[in-house]
């Protein structure tokens, strides 16, 4: 084993200059691989643990908003503790802790491994014609830590305080002070916290810097920029985003650390009363330094979750409408501008903390001129599919549905944009509607899409169509019973983060949507009134809805990988970019014989030739009068 | 204008600005389901029309022509109108044109976990000097030997105010970030732990509702609830008189 590790970083240090690779023993293969594909794995994986795992956290909150004060049903009581909740009722703290780790888990460990780390590593080399990363073991490297900063995050909810409290964006003073009362303020949550994203954004910032130089030093020979897939535009735009957005995070996280443990108080001022006692720190403290330096991170977050989705999105669509991507180059100079956008929009997540006239006037403008972009990557996605000749695979589906799903998501955005119409939807419902839209049914379903179309590429096997539909129509369904409702509440002046649903605050939450006696109240409530607050309920069964729509997934997961149909081609969906040039499952170093591009990335149904696809790896036919450059200008 | 776009079922609306953000709310609602349709009719055309069984045969091209330019200019337009004509010179409204006069009513609220201390500055109109290391005397810190907080005094858990007048609410919190969100005035300010920031509106109902805590607080976040009642004029000066302990300008007019 240890001489065939040697060999094969051997061959690693040389570039993988020949491809007679000797295979490696079983823990170089499947732990601690410098192999992209299976880092990608590893990360895929791990991910899809996180964003179940989240899904759990989400399914007791949402019981304890429609259902305020009675017990948790035993099955989501299995993995409670009764440390946790008194006779299996959830209080505003657990409440809280589960929502904050809600929020932490779905982005932080779910969505940017799965979608950036993930597909990406899986994907952007075998589409650029590369062997591997730039740099393999760092690559490595940024899993493990990656990985330890999972565990730490999970091991949180051992240790006696119980995991961080204080919601995803963890804003001081009262992340600072909360769980300051145990013997030791190290092994709390809160602090566990924070040193957990230490290493969280210390992996991505590995990864980024491997993307990057990934995609500008290994591209195939003739794999100019324009020529690029979408995808890896977008994978490189990320790779900047997190490059650049995650330190000022990863300075808060270690400053917030040292206020907790060393007595600093850079984000904590003088002459708090906490508990009933006075807080003696140094003071001179900004509890708003804290949230610049968070947002500044978070607002590229959202477009870091964001983008791996479209580029799926945008990769799906071509190959199964049977044509190139509409306005290839306009999606790709949209999203290197949304990617320089995203950093000078962040204090619109700020505006009710007393901003200035000329700063939000500012920022007001900047998040106007952000959804420019996006809707020019919107708009091109969705004309693509004119004059298509549409294939509705599983992958498809989940592509087709992401665009009205991600469209109601980047619309309600709108109105969060401006500062006026803030003071009513400032955290209430309407902005967990609006980003769960964009991240639950938008990401996921470019996620799941990915899934089901690169699944035969790395296994060998297709997954199964009929539990694919079976996990697609309820999941729909299912998402929007959950996030729709959101919408009708937030207008309302729902606020966020109630425990109870809104149970202590009836004169805003108990108005009625439905009068007693009208069509809806006889049909759901025996003809009583139906109240807003009686929403919750059946976002509740959403969520139930949702939950039971995996089932088939996971199934379809795990069991299409031993008995799914087996692919028969390399390239079963015909498709036209290099991952589909190797063999099947790509073997180490990924391609047979040096990859060189001729074309651009979406040559579907060229005018004149036979075959509806002319992949970027076959030369251009003589005889052919097709033209040279990129199709589909605008 | 207001009433005719009224098709969001917005929750009742009680301040003179608040009127101006339904408007903007509800135009923009309506400019995002026209879109909206407009993008689901062609997405549903598409599924149902380019379907492989009903058109075999892709075209390579696509849509030609530039529509989709001119729907992304007009979009621009619209948001640029919304942005300059409303969104910046009503925002300067509500942080720069501060109201003056004496008819204008200032309340200091502190926020707790997990609860509101109101504190009045009294027939005097002035706030006694604040001293954070009095917390633990009374809630909002007010220092009592101060000269102007004779006649202050502070109430918990409930704010009235008077209707028709201009209103500024310093908020300020004493531990942790809360937000004084009060839905039917369309107001929502957060509360900086030891900071002073104010907001401004005019009450035009009269009536009792609840103040919302917009800012996760700690585990008695979902609870944090207070009311405050918008009474007629006469009401709230009789509760000025009820409550300030020693009215000097007013006691010694009535002498």
């Amino acid at each position: 084993m240890s001489t065939a590790a040697i060999a094969d970083s051997h061959a690693a240090d040389h570039g993988h200059d020949d491809h007679d690779h000797h295979e490696a023993g079983f823990w170089r293969k499947y732990f601690f691989s410098t192999d992209h594909k299976m880092i990608g794995m590893q990360y895929g994986y791990t991910a899809l643990f996180f964003l179940a795992f989240g899904f759990y956290l989400m399914l007791c909150m949402r019981w304890s908003i429609a259902f305020p004060g009675e017990q948790l049903p035993w099955y989501l009581r299995l993995f409670l503790v009764d440390k946790f909740v008194s006779n299996g009722v959830m209080d505003g703290g657990l409440y809280n802790m589960f929502g904050a780790m809600h929020g932490t888990i779905m982005v932080f460990l779910g969505i940017v491994p799965l979608g950036f780390a993930a597909f990406g590593n899986y994907v952007t080399p075998l589409q650029i014609g590369a062997i591997d990363m730039a740099f393999p073991r760092l690559n490595m490297a940024s899993f493990w830590c990656f990985f330890i900063g999972g565990i730490m995050m999970l091991g949180s909810f051992f240790m006696p305080s119980g995991a961080a409290q204080v919601g995803w964006t963890n804003y001081s003073p009262l992340a600072t002070t909360a769980q300051l009362d145990y013997p030791s303020v190290f092994w709390t949550g809160q602090t566990m916290w924070l040193l957990s994203m230490v290493f969280i954004i210390t992996s991505s910032l590995l990864g980024a810097v491997n993307f990057i130089a990934t995609i500008i030093n290994l591209r195939a020979k003739g794999l100019t920029w324009m020529r690029l897939p979408f995808f890896v535009w977008a994978m490189m735009v990320t790779g900047f985003l997190l490059l650049l957005a995650f330190p000022p995070l990863e300075v808060a996280a270690i400053m917030q650390l040292m206020d907790r443990l060393a007595y600093s108080s850079f984000f904590v001022p003088q002459g708090l009363l906490i508990d009933g006692q006075p807080f003696n720190v140094s003071g001179g403290g900004s509890p708003l330094l804290y949230q610049h330096l968070f947002w500044f991170l978070a607002h590229p977050e959202v477009y870091v979750l964001l983008l791996p989705a479209i580029a799926i999105v945008a990769e799906v669509i071509p190959a199964n409408t049977r044509k190139p991507l509409w306005g290839y180059r306009s999606m790709v100079y949209g999203v290197l501008v949304l990617g320089f956008l995203s950093f000078i929009v962040w204090a619109h997540h700020m505006y009710m903390t007393g901003m200035g006239a000329w700063v939000s006037a500012f920022f007001q403008t900047t998040t106007v001129l952000i959804s420019v972009p996006s809707v020019i990557l919107l708009t091109c996605l969705l004309i693509s599919l004119w004059g298509g000749s549409i294939r509705f695979t599983v992958p498809m589906l989940w592509a087709t549905a992401f665009l009205p799903m991600f469209g109601i998501g980047g619309l309600t955005g709108l109105p969060l944009a401006f500062n006026l119409i803030d003071l009513h939807l400032h955290d209430t419902y309407y902005v967990i509607g609006h980003f769960h839209y964009v991240v639950a049914p938008g990401v996921l379903f470019g996620l799941f899409a990915g899934i089901y179309h690169w699944f035969p590429k790395q296994t060998g096997r297709q997954m199964n169509t009929f539990l694919g539909h079976l996990h697609f129509w309820p999941s729909l369904v299912g998402m929007n019973m959950l996030f729709a409702p959101m919408m009708v509440q937030g207008i309302a002046g729902f606020h966020r983060r109630w425990y109870d649903g809104g149970l202590s605050f009836p004169l805003t939450t108990e108005k009625p949507l439905f009068e007693a006696g009208t069509f809806f109240s006889k049909i759901f409530a025996n003809g009583e009134v139906i109240t807003l607050r009686d929403l919750n309920i059946l976002m509740t069964y959403g969520a139930g809805v949702l939950a039971l729509a995996q089932i088939p997934f996971i199934i379809n997961f795990f069991g299409s990988q031993v008995f799914g149909k087996k692919t028969h081609s390399d390239n079963p969906w015909k498709a036209t970019t290099f991952d589909w040039a190797t063999p099947t499952p790509p073997p180490h170093g990924n391609f047979t014989s040096e990859p060189v591009a001729y074309k651009g990335p979406y040559e579907y149904s060229v005018p004149g030739d036979s075959d509806d696809f002319s992949p970027q790896w076959e030369p251009t036919k003589k005889e052919d009068s097709k033209p040279e450059e990129e199709p589909a200008l605008v | 204008m207001s009433r005719v776009l009224d098709w969001l079922q917005l929750p009742e609306v009680a301040s003179l600005h608040g009127a101006t953000v339904d408007a903007m709310n509800e135009f923009l609602h309506l400019f995002m389901l026209v879109l909206f349709v407009g993008w689901t009719a062609f997405f549903l055309f598409c599924i149902w029309r380019f379907w492989h069984k009903r058109n075999p045969k892709a075209d390579y091209v696509g849509v030609r022509g530039h529509a989709s330019t001119h729907l992304e200019v007009s979009v621009v337009i619209i948001e640029a109108i919304l942005l300059i004509g409303f969104a910046w010179p009503f925002w300067f409204q509500r942080v720069e044109a501060w109201p003056t006069g004496d008819d204008v009513v200032e309340v200091r609220a502190v926020a707790y976990q997990f609860g509101w201390a109101f504190h009045y500055p009294g027939q005097d109109g002035k706030f006694g000097r604040i001293d954070y290391g009095l917390y633990t005397e009374n809630p909002v810190g007010l220092d009592k030997e101060d000269p102007n907080a004779a006649d202050d005094f502070i109430t918990v858990g409930n704010m009235t105010l008077p209707v028709d007048q201009p209103i500024i609410v310093h908020v300020s919190s004493r531990d942790v970030i809360h937000n004084l969100s009060m839905v039917p005035l369309r107001v929502s300010q957060d509360a900086m732990p030891n900071e002073d920031y104010p907001v401004w509106f005019t009450p035009t109902k009269i009536g009792e509702w609840e103040i919302i805590c917009g800012q996760l607080c700690g585990a008695g976040h979902g609870s944090m609830r207070a009311l405050y009642n918008v009474v007629s004029t006469g009401d709230y000066a009789k509760f000025l008189l009820e409550n300030a302990p020693a009215p000097p300008v007013a006691a010694a007019s009535q002498g």
